[in-house]
């Protein structure tokens, strides 16, 4: 029997483009097999499945202006993303999603909007950059921030460049750790809060990240003068269901896949500095 | 060109200072510039300054025979560069390089120290201020120390 | 043979005539499952007919501890509970979620979950029957459907049975749980056992128990008679082998996440995860990808998982509840504290299956009374003094 409407039960879409971003990390981009195009909000995520290998949740990276391109940018570290990672244009992988709760992009109009990512947390936080340059007009000021180990971990480099020519955005880049060639900025990404521009008790702050980085962030903009409720940061935690059934995502009084990724800070903070919550 | 005492006025890290420790503090200052890799202190030497940046990119450096400099922090527009002036023994521990033109002004250490001891309040105001240096810098280095990218997997 | 009665009616149904209500569920295809002795043990599993039922047979409980007993009589249900609760029906512990075959041009699911059996549940616990709607509100109730959650449970038919004893493991009256059961079930049953009369009162709770009911031979229960049966029930409620203090429950986990007492339970359980295979609300699953040898067939399995698994919390680079002590604390603070967040409820029912099931014999109440004399809040309002 097939029940089509079974929320565990993978779409196919095909991928269109593969793109080596760095190292160990890489990005597809997917169409959908049968047409049905995915609407997705900045912030959310799919579980994507390989072929007989596994299904790891990933987070939407691309554009939700045009949500027929749905992009996906990850790290190979495990068993699934391993064998991710050998696909190629034409392969076939599968979709369940999107899932989770969005970056407050349209719910920060009329703010300053700071996003901070760290490593590979710039991939989450893409379609609110995107969504937030739409929209430009109904912002305030708009900074991002954005910190890696080292230069040659730097994501989306050509964007970066392409985001940091414009006039109506402060870019800065920063890495922990540097090599001779670099000119840019030293030291951890958190060192750049005090330096922005922008006007603390009205800002909207989007922070992705590993959590250590998160948390010293929300220090960070605490100390600036951000309020904790306006501070919003991603989470992560090994979904297998994503729809709140299989229990792995708790996080205290939360499932991340449906309650999060994306909370409010002060949804968190009683948890996120407890050990082994 | 504006007043030191003006430009102090205009900086973060001078805010709340009262008029009279302003005046002070711009009594030891003065301006200064570094074209693009020329060192403003190097490790080792007497510490008797500090910075005010306020134009330009500075690194702080320390080298390693096998690994040639290593750059730990760069420092920017409206930050302080140097604390090592104001404890003894007055001794810089790493180098900072100017990386493009950078004006700042400087500030005489001796001549702050001095004060300092004459008015024991501003002293305390001072060392306070260059704590929130030292704490930064201090947190920065744990946070750097810890490595967070090198096991982070994808968001969420 | 009488007509239909009505929902809330209590009707009398004779020992003797048992066995129509079994024929009944019957020829409307019910899978029955009911409690059955089965390697000296009372276990829920089919059953076709009233004998075999686990007549004349009671459970003896304590931590750790689980054995058979002779009764005196012959009573249908004159124990206290199954190791294993419904859950393993409603909520199979095993499960093909899907099939896919791979194609020229990518793959295709051939095959989704098989369809599940109409089961009628002969026998559920009042304690039980809550744990059914706590996970309700799980599965069906929340902001996803579990499809083979509630196929299951939307069909089955529930006949409950309102305890005639108290297990020493027992503390359903502490979590307002039981043993009475009050809602959620098609018919109630209450045992009624003297030595020249065997009968059961029945409280029919839904149209669809009124029919079924109909098809047996019934008398309509007097008012004494319905006493005496409310009476047996009240009984129990005072005999309960353990009490567990639920004041403000969810405050005092909350406060006492640094509780020392997590790092002594740590050094006792054996995160063996027994305590969430027989809880009754415990629901979290893993699943698995699999292929055959030839790599082109694939199949996604569901299956029962645990927080006290290392893996459980397994992240790249490392697991987040490393300790025995977070993980204890973790499934023990869900249950009594952030399933209150979760689900609005607190998601322990007192059945004792937990402390019965333990090979440390480490007891969910006695840790919450631990905690509760040695509150945190408690010590800083003494040492302030």
């Amino acid at each position: 029997m097939i029940t089509p409407n079974d929320p565990m039960i993978p779409q196919q879409y095909r991928i269109r483009q593969r793109q080596q971003d760095n190292a160990d990390t890489f990005t597809l981009e997917l169409e959908p097999t049968n047409g049905t195009v995915l609407q997705f909000a900045p912030g959310q995520f799919n579980m994507l499945y390989v072929f007989g290998v596994g299904e790891i949740p990933i987070s939407i990276s691309g554009n939700p202006a045009t949500p027929s391109k749905l992009v996906h940018t990850t790290r190979s570290v495990g068993t699934v993303t391993n064998a991710m990672s050998t696909l190629k244009t034409g392969d076939v992988i599968g979709v369940r999603g999107p899932y989770g709760k969005s970056w407050p992009v349209m719910q920060s109009t009329g703010r300053d909007v700071v996003i901070v990512a760290g490593g590979i947390g710039l991939a989450p936080l893409r379609p609110a950059i995107y969504q937030l340059f739409a929209k430009r007009e109904q912002f305030g000021k708009l900074v991002l921030l954005y910190g890696t180990r080292t230069q040659e971990d730097i994501l989306y480099r050509q964007e970066l460049e392409q985001w940091r020519a414009r006039f109506d955005v402060d870019v800065y880049v920063t890495v922990d750790r540097a090599t001779s060639d670099w000119r840019g900025n030293v030291g951890v990404v958190t060192n750049l809060i005090p330096r922005t521009p922008f006007y603390p008790p009205d800002t909207v702050a989007m922070v992705c990240g590993p959590e250590v980085m998160m948390r010293f962030t929300v220090q960070a903009l605490q100390k600036r003068g951000v309020p904790t409720e306006q501070i919003y940061v991603s989470m992560e935690r090994n979904m297998k269901c994503a729809t709140g059934f299989c229990g792995h995502c708790q996080f205290g009084s939360t499932f991340i896949c449906k309650d999060g990724p994306v909370f409010s800070y002060d949804q968190v903070e009683s948890f996120i500095g407890m050990w082994e919550v | 060109m504006k007043m030191i005492k003006e430009l102090i006025h205009d900086y973060a890290f001078f805010r709340g200072l009262t008029p009279e420790y302003q005046e002070l503090l711009a009594g030891c200052g003065s301006n200064v510039r570094f074209n693009p890799n020329e060192f403003i202190f190097r490790e080792g030497q007497p510490a008797d300054k500090f910075y005010l940046i306020r134009h330009g990119k500075v690194s702080i450096d320390v080298y390693m025979p096998q690994r040639g400099i290593v750059t730990i922090e760069t420092i920017g527009e409206g930050e302080v560069l140097g604390w090592s002036w104001l404890f003894e023994p007055y001794q810089w521990h790493s180098d900072a390089r100017a990386l493009v033109l950078t004006r700042a002004v400087a500030f005489d250490g001796q001549c702050l120290r001095d004060k300092c001891d004459a008015d024991v309040a501003f002293g305390y105001d001072i060392v306070k201020r260059f704590a929130q240096i030292i704490i930064h810098r201090l947190q920065a280095t744990q946070l750097q120390n810890l490595d967070v990218y090198s096991l982070q997997k994808r968001g969420p | 043979m009488s007509s239909t009665p009505n929902v809330g009616e209590h009707v009398i149904v004779k020992r003797a005539d048992f066995e129509q209500l079994l024929d009944a569920l019957n020829a409307r295809n019910y899978q029955i499952v009911g409690p059955t002795v089965q390697e000296k043990a009372i276990v829920y599993d089919e059953i076709t007919s009233v004998n075999d039922l686990p007549i004349g047979w009671t459970d003896e409980q304590d931590k750790g501890r689980y054995r058979l007993k002779r009764r005196a009589d012959e009573a249908l249900f004159g124990y206290v509970i199954s190791p294993q609760s419904w859950k393993k029906f409603l909520h199979p512990a095993s499960l093909r979620l899907w099939q896919a075959e791979q194609t020229d041009d990518g793959f295709h699911i051939t095959e989704t979950a098989p369809t599940a059996p109409q089961y009628a549940f002969i026998g559920v616990r009042a304690c039980e029957l809550n744990a059914i709607l706590i996970q309700d509100r799980v599965f069906m109730h929340d902001t996803y459907v579990d499809p083979n959650y509630q196929s299951r449970r939307t069909e089955a038919f529930i006949m409950a049975v309102n305890c005639g004893q108290a297990g020493n493991t027992c503390f359903c009256s502490s979590m307002n749980a039981g043993p009475k059961v009050s809602a959620g079930f098609d018919l109630a049953l209450t045992e009624i056992i003297e030595p020249d009369r065997h009968e059961f009162v029945v409280e029919i709770g839904t149209e669809l128990g009124a029919e079924v009911m109909g098809e047996v031979a019934y008398q309509t229960a007097s008012q004494a008679v319905q006493e005496q049966a409310e009476q047996i029930v009240t009984e129990v409620a005072s005999q309960m082998g353990r009490l567990l203090d639920t004041t403000d429950i969810k405050a005092l986990m909350y406060r006492n996440f640094e509780h020392p007492e997590w790092e002594n339970i740590g050094n006792r359980c054996l995160t063996c995860a027994n305590c969430t295979m027989v809880c009754p609300t415990c629901f979290c699953t893993t699943v698995e990808d699999v292929t055959d040898l030839t790599g082109q067939q694939a199949e996604r399995h569901r299956y029962w998982d645990s927080c006290f698994n290392m893996e459980f919390s397994y992240i790249h680079g490392g697991s987040v509840r490393s300790s025995n002590k977070a993980r204890y604390r973790q499934w023990m603070t869900h249950k009594l504290a952030t399933w209150v967040d979760q689900f609005g409820t607190l998601g322990c029912v007192g059945c004792g299956r937990c402390i019965t099931w333990c090979p440390v014999g480490i007891d969910i109440t006695e840790e919450v009374a631990t905690i509760r004399k040695t509150d945190s809040a408690l010590l800083t309002r003494l040492r302030e003094k």
